[in-house]
């Protein structure tokens, strides 16, 4: 498999919404390179007709009814949490 | 008696009160501030919490099984009393507006959280070095790490601080800091504890447990927990706590082979085959038995995880809460996230990426689940053979500070022994079984059948 190059890399930090440094894009590039290298020897066990596991336990679809669950907490107390707000509402920079 | 026990007779018989055991532990916490345990303390609710209590007991009404009795919780569960950090910078001012399931089911038997232990941020590692607020010490060697991921709350059980502190377990993060510090540390089977109102890591391993010095008293602690949550839809139905383990007789133990070769320290082999002389001693058989699958466990889990924790970690936007920092909308998104995750959260978001990514889906994702079912067929091939399988928690006792901090791959090989009970979901527990010549603890690690909880406490109990 190809070696992750400083492109990937940015594009990867890109799509995770993650403004790396210079030195962190380096240093991630050598990291992540490493242990990509470790992960790959998974290539070597054949798995094919083998069903992959999400879950560990014998719970299989587990819904509840569609109502809505008062949980206790209200607007203000959820507004609170919000690094900034303004008439009720959380306040975010301009978009356009 | 327990300790727990011991604390909940004086509160109950009046030699002591609430308020004298929850006084006298914030008092051993602040004897102890340079080992960096606490992130925050909540000694003003837990006063009042203390108050209440008395005030109860004296009118004569029912406190509950842990009436009075002072405990530590890791800083990745929502309480009320201080912040809730995650040990992060995004989280340093978030004032939970709710508790966590495992935390109000503890409250109301009477126990009286006193703090916010330190962590890995996020969960994210095993030695607490890689926290927002600094490392936690080894509670036998100062120069030595805490483990991790949850450090704080098994130290401030090994000295004594509390009886027990509780502390979430996704692929070691319980067993191998009571391995480090010399106390029992419970991973019970995936479901058994609700994780509502705890920062998810990775959905399908995170398991909540508690960190006691006995046996008995982590039972106590965990059958309090343990249980169905309709706000967690993977809590199974019926706790494994909830039914005891009558079964009389000698078990089965299987030693794992493939955890005792090579790159595993010589003093931890030592302890653990002294564990297993002593199962021998009491009547118990034990074999060897091997688990190839071993080889690529760790592997599998640095490839599961990384995907769900990346996913886990979207939510944090600098938008509805959490730390904000940037001019313009997508400036918010990069910049808070940046600022607000440790390096450690960042290399694994980007992992998870990767492997999730278009094009290695298949070669990496998909193959470790898969692997992983590889895996958990040659656990019930092994459990078709034993009742109980043993290997020990981590290759190495305490390593030193900063002894792995420049390489993520050597961190990430101490998990090599904790990570495989985690992708099989797997009950394990990590019970001392001696100590080094310098003295540094060594545990080892006792591995159930799913929901058979109750088994390992049996045999944790009879060998403690």
């Amino acid at each position: 498999m190809a070696k992750i190059t400083k492109d990937e890399i940015i594009h990867l930090a890109d799509l995770a919404n993650l403004t790396l440094s210079e030195a962190e894009i380096e240093q991630l590039g050598g990291d992540l390179n490493n242990i990509v290298a470790y992960i790959e020897q998974l290539s070597e066990l054949d798995t094919s007709g083998v069903q992959p596991t999400y879950m560990t336990v014998d719970l299989e679809n587990v819904t509840r009814a569609d109502e809505i669950i008062d949980y206790g907490l209200g607007r203000e107390e959820l507004l609170k949490l919000a690094p900034e707000q303004a008439g009720g509402q959380i306040k975010v920079p301009k978009v356009l | 008696m327990s300790e727990i026990a011991k604390i909940v007779d004086r509160v109950k018989s009046g030699k002591s009160s609430a308020m004298e055991e929850v006084k006298a532990a914030l008092r051993r916490a602040e004897d102890h501030e340079g080992y960096n345990i606490f992130i925050n303390m909540t000694s003003e609710r837990a006063l009042g919490r203390a108050r209440e209590i008395d005030k109860k007991l004296i009118k004569g009404e029912d406190v509950g099984a842990l009436a009075g009795v002072p405990f530590a919780v890791k800083d990745n569960y929502l309480t009320f009393g201080a912040p809730t950090t995650a040990a992060a910078k995004m989280l340093e001012s978030f004032d939970a507006p709710l508790q966590a399931t495992a935390v109000e089911k503890l409250e109301a038997e009477g126990a009286i959280c006193i703090g916010k232990t330190n962590l890995d941020a996020y969960a994210h590692g095993g030695s607490t070095e890689n926290s927002y607020f600094g490392p936690t010490l080894n509670a036998v060697d100062k120069t030595r790490v805490a483990g991790g991921s949850s450090g704080g709350s098994a130290v401030a059980v090994a000295l004594g601080i509390v009886p027990f502190a509780l502390g979430s377990d996704t692929g070691g993060s319980i067993r191998q800091p009571a391995s480090f510090n010399g106390v029992v540390g419970i991973k019970p089977t995936y479901g058994t504890v609700s994780r509502y109102g705890v920062v998810a890591m990775a959905s399908s391993t995170d398991v909540m447990g508690c960190f006691t010095k006995e046996v008995a008293d982590s039972e106590l602690v965990m059958s309090i927990m343990a249980g169905h949550d309709e706000r967690d839809g993977t809590t199974l139905p019926n706790s494994p706590l909830q039914v005891p383990y009558l079964q009389k007789g000698k078990m089965k133990v299987g030693i794992i082979k493939d955890c005792m070769g090579d790159g595993v320290d010589t003093e931890v082999k030592a302890a653990t085959e002294q564990y297993v002389k002593k199962l021998t001693d009491a009547g118990h058989s034990v074999s060897e038995v091997s688990l190839p699958m071993y080889k690529y466990a760790l592997a599998i889990y640095y490839i599961v995880v990384p995907a769900e924790v990346c996913s886990n970690l979207a939510r944090y936007d600098g938008i509805r809460y959490g730390y904000r920092d940037g001019k313009t909308l997508s400036d918010v998104f990069g910049k808070s996230r940046d600022g607000g995750f440790m390096p450690e959260n960042k290399r694994r978001i980007m992992i998870g990426n990767y492997v999730l990514s278009s094009g290695f889906f298949d070669a990496y994702y998909l193959q470790a689940q898969k692997a992983r079912t590889l895996l958990i067929n040659e656990y019930d091939k092994a459990f078709k053979d034993h009742d109980v399988l043993l290997s020990p928690v981590a290759p190495n006792p305490a390593f030193k500070l900063g002894e792995n901090t420049a390489d993520p791959l050597k961190m990430y090989l101490e998990d090599i022994m904790t990570v495989p009970p985690s992708l099989a979901g797997l009950p394990a527990f990590s019970v001392p079984a001696g100590k080094t010549k310098a003295g540094l603890p060594v545990g080892v690690q006792l591995i159930g059948k799913r929901k058979c909880d109750a088994q390992l406490f049996a045999l944790a109990k009879e060998m403690e």
